[in-house]
């Protein structure tokens, strides 16, 4: 077989694609069934808490792809050209998944039920002080509008960088001026992009998607250890696709390196999401307020102490061991169970974030979540592949490209 | 001490330098070592060079500093003198933890200076022969091993031929040795002068 440049999707790719997708309809067809229909508010939260945990998971996962191609814009790094495709490609789900998401969300506030996010019950805003204190910040209106325009600008910033990037495909740019005005245009675009993500992820966002289902809670850690941990899902989502893409002949300029350095990352920010964890963490401990403990009480001691430390040792002790050699990040077999591994640990992690407060006494069904999990990848390698396939996967007329070719670790 | 024949090619290109090494490898001679004013990315695989272990050592110097810091605080707190610090149980590790980190940092970091020191032969007061000391300016220097069998002459018109500017035979003193520089560097030259 001889290497190509433009990916074409394979029957089977999309078969299984669609299969995943019956399996996360199905899924939430049983978990409609099974207690998204009851009249018990607690039952319908805990079908809605199921599509919220996986639809924001996913969402922020995917966009990581573009806060990577930013980051690296900005650094003016040339390292990732050999295969930047891949994560444009990725990011080409955001506005999908973000609809999906989007849609979840403001269903849930606006629905009525108030089991997830109490604080949109006003007669008990009004008499709770804490909530009434917050009020500012936690009310339907900011929410909605916060929500609407997150995404928006995520799918829009993330549209203009892929649109720059295909721009160059069909005419090269001929003079070292044009070039440097591409890539300073580039710059400035992922600036503003960088500036949105930080705005949202990196501080509020999931302070209002996630941390508001502890509505008395908080930790202003949060946001920080939530981007770590969807970061680091995304840097593994890029290498799973960057290892298949190798294994059916494409990408042929990336290798052994380029792996080398993805596997890096998985590495470094397995152990930065770690040391987030456990600044949230220890702090709580050491001050031992009841207000703030109680957060961990369910999770660390309760109920849901199985999968708190599961995950821990999934994100933390098992990537550290496993990606810390050279030929672990250079093997495809070692790369693709770690990004497999620790995409399923960050699922559960968010899986710990979101339950104990909707589903307090008892663990519910994880099955039917990781069914819905699995629709939702199918989602995505459908998505994806079907963006893949639409532009040549060597963004070759770019100015940085030569660097990345010869790219040494 | 060890002096050695050498047979010695200056480069003044990167770019010839590189494929140079690999028709020196294909040619059969054995290279001892190749000095370079600047880094240059893959050229330890040319020259055949295997992985540097420095990396584990590294990881071994981690584990006793984790292993040091856990043992000890352990044995601190909770045996030797108990202290009650606001109700916690005696074993905090997650107190720990941070002293913990600190020290694994420590002991790798250290432990890693000391051992990439030893492993290129760096500390004060040691001294080692210079093939050429442009080689930290702007001169590329491959130095060839002679033994019994090689001939210098067809070695030293092989590296001519491969892009060398200038081609010698030395001999040189390849360990480490302590002392002073110019006193010892006479030895050596009166070394020279006898082999001769």
């Amino acid at each position: 077989m001889s290497i190509r440049e433009n990916f074409v999707v394979p029957k089977r790719y999309n078969t299984i694609a669609f299969a995943l997708m019956a399996i996360g309809i199905l899924a939430i067809i049983g978990l409609y069934v099974t207690s998204g229909s009851k009249s018990d508010p607690k039952e319908q939260a805990r079908f809605w808490a199921s599509l919220l945990q996986n639809s924001v998971f996913f969402l922020l996962v995917v966009n990581a792809s573009m806060f990577f191609i930013c980051a690296t814009t900005l650094a003016w790094g040339g390292w990732q050209m050999a295969f930047r495709r891949v994560p444009e490609a990725i990011s080409a789900v955001v506005p999908v998944i973000g609809v999906i998401c989007g849609a979840i969300l403001l269903a849930i506030v606006f629905g009525g039920n108030h089991t997830i996010y109490h604080w949109t019950d006003t007669h008990h805003v009004a008499e709770d002080a804490i909530l009434n204190h917050k009020k500012g910040f936690l009310n339907k209106g900011f929410f909605a509008v916060a929500t609407v325009l997150t995404i928006v600008l995520w799918s829009v910033l993330g549209w203009k960088m892929r649109q720059l990037s295909r721009s160059l495909d069909s005419k090269p740019l001929a003079t070292v001026e044009a070039r440097k005005k591409y890539i300073w245009n580039n710059t400035v675009w992922a600036a503003l992009f960088i500036i949105v993500f930080s705005l949202t992820v990196m501080s509020s966002i999931p302070w209002l998607w996630l941390m508001s289902i502890d509505a008395h809670w908080y930790s202003t850690m949060y946001s920080w250890y939530t981007f770590a941990s969807t970061f680091v899902s995304g840097m593994a989502l890029i290498a799973l696709f960057v290892v298949f893409l190798k294994n059916n002949n494409y990408l042929e300029y990336t290798n052994n390196e380029h792996l080398h350095d993805i596997g890096k990352f998985m590495f470094a920010f397995s152990v930065f999401w770690t040391y987030l964890w456990f600044s949230q963490f220890m702090l709580i401990w050491y001050a031992n307020i009841p207000e703030e403990t109680i957060y961990f009480q369910p999770r660390a001691h309760g109920i849901y102490k199985g999968i708190f430390w599961l995950m821990f040792i999934i994100n933390f002790i098992a990537p550290l061991l496993l990606l810390m050699t050279r030929d672990a990040k250079r093997n495809y077999g070692t790369i693709t169970f770690m990004s497999l591994l620790i995409i399923f640990g960050h699922w559960l992690d968010f899986y710990q974030m979101v339950f104990p407060a909707v589903s307090p006494n008892k663990v519910p069904m994880i099955l039917y979540d990781f069914g819905v999990a699995l629709g939702f990848v199918g989602l995505i390698m459908f998505v994806t592949g079907r963006a893949l396939s639409k532009a040549p996967l060597l963004a070759k007329n770019h100015p940085f490209v030569k660097e990345s070719l010869i790219h040494h670790t | 001490m060890a002096v050695k024949k050498f047979v010695v090619g200056n480069f003044d290109d990167e770019a010839v330098l590189f494929p140079a090494v690999k028709k020196v490898r294909r040619a059969g001679y054995k290279i001892h070592d190749v000095f370079t004013p600047f880094p240059i990315h893959g050229l330890d695989k040319v020259m055949g060079l295997r992985d540097t272990s420095l990396h584990t050592a590294g990881f071994i110097y981690g584990i006793t500093g984790t292993a040091t810091a856990v043992g000890f605080i352990t044995w601190a707190l909770t045996v030797d003198w108990q202290i009650n610090f606001g109700g916690k149980p005696f074993f905090a590790l997650p107190a720990w933890i941070p002293v913990t980190f600190e020290l694994t940092v420590l002991f790798a970091a250290v432990g890693m200076v000391l051992t990439f020191c030893y492993l290129c032969q760096l500390a004060p007061f040691v001294k080692k022969d210079h093939f050429n000391p442009r080689s930290t300016d702007d001169i590329f220097v491959m130095a060839l091993e002679c033994t019994d069998k090689t001939n210098e002459a067809e070695a030293m018109s092989f590296l001519e031929t491969i892009g060398a500017k200038e081609v010698k035979v030395e001999y040189k003193e390849t360990e480490w040795w302590l002392g002073r520089y110019d006193k010892d560097r006479m030895r050596f030259q009166k070394k020279e002068q006898d082999n001769h």
